[in-house]
Formats: structure tokens, sequence, C-alpha cells
């Protein structure tokens, strides 16, 4: 998985049917040292995270294995909003910061 | 399935159902000259592992297979955990002592 977060949301009226009700967010990719690259996806949303949240998103086939993407084209998903994270033991981000 | 250094971990309640319990840790793929090579990344694990370790992870949708619930969106997984890793008889890469 790769860690980003939220900026926005996408939204398509028109659109493959099977996304129907999928909520599109946009996701800024960060690297393992809380800094921001140049690099976003659109990413369905499957636990609720909301712009400003730091996210983990999978991707590929994996990203159709949960009950709002299955059978949806779809290759990204938000299964995770980050708390923090540490590097050897030294804290990088915390949310609540 | 690759190689890689545990980087440290990451920690997220708020996950999509079926992760409970399961660890995400920041991990950096090793090449077969065990240096970095390309973007860290955050994968579940299978074993228990912390920062420093050299482990064995696998990416796509098999990576889900390793989780106690396979119908997941993992795309990334630890799968064991690397002694001693060698190339036409020369060592690449070990557990720091």
């Amino acid at each position: 998985m790769l860690i980003g977060k939220v900026v926005g949301s996408v939204v398509a009226t028109r659109k493959d049917a099977k996304l129907g009700g999928a909520k599109l967010l946009v996701v800024q990719v960060f690297d393992q040292q809380n800094k921001p690259k140049d690099q976003y996806v659109v990413a369905i949303d499957a636990v609720e995270a909301g712009v400003g949240d730091m996210v983990l998103y999978a991707t590929g086939s994996s990203a159709r294995q949960t009950d709002r993407t299955e059978g949806k084209p779809c290759d990204a998903v938000i299964m995770a909003v980050v708390d923090s994270w540490d590097l050897g033991g030294k804290n990088v981000y915390e949310k609540w910061a | 399935m690759h190689l890689a250094r545990v980087l440290g971990r990451v920690v997220a309640t708020a996950k999509y159902p079926g992760l409970e319990g399961v660890p995400l840790l920041w991990i950096q793929p090793l090449d077969e000259n065990g240096a970095a090579a390309g973007d860290a990344l955050v994968a579940t694990s299978a074993i228990s592992s912390g920062p420093g370790d050299v482990v064995s992870w696998i990416d796509g949708r098999e990576a889900a297979l390793t989780c106690p619930v396979h119908f997941v969106p993992v795309d990334a997984a630890i799968l064991g955990f690397v002694e001693q890793a060698a190339r036409l008889g020369e060592v690449v890469a070990r557990q720091e002592s």
C-alpha cells in the first residue's frame, strides 16, 4: 500500500454505471518522510476518509477486494486512515500533533 | 517475492473490516545486491518484525492471502524473516546483529 493525504473529491455524474454511489477522493502521494510528492491518484473510499486525512490506499486488483469496489472498474481504494507512523522508532507523522 | 528492509510501523485504527490486528509496516525494497531500490511502501505482516529486519515480501492480490481474512484490499505483505540472503555465494543481506 502507499500513503497519501486526501486533498479533494471528484464529482462525476456521467461515469461508468458500475461506479454509481462510489465516493471518489483525490489523494496526493506522500513518502515515508511525510513529504508530499507531485503525484496524485483518484481512489474509491472504503473507510469514510475525508479531506485532510492521511490515508493508506491499495492499488491493482487488490483494490477490488472490498464490498464497495468488488466487480467495479477500480484500481485504487482507500482502506485505512493513518493515525501515526514511526521510522526506526522515531515518530514521523502524528494525526493529532 | 522480493527482499526488503523494515523501516518502521504504521498505526491506523480506522481500517477496512478484517484487517483488525494486522500489522502495517513501512518497508524499503532491496535489489539483488541488497541495496535499496525503488520507493518505500507499506505492507501488512504475517510475522512479527520491526525496524531493521530483512524480510521477504509479496505484492499484488496474492498479498491478501497472508491475512487472517482473505477478502481484504491488501497489495503488499511480508511473508518471512530473512536471516541471510546470498547471491552467487556472496552474502547480500543479513540481519543487523
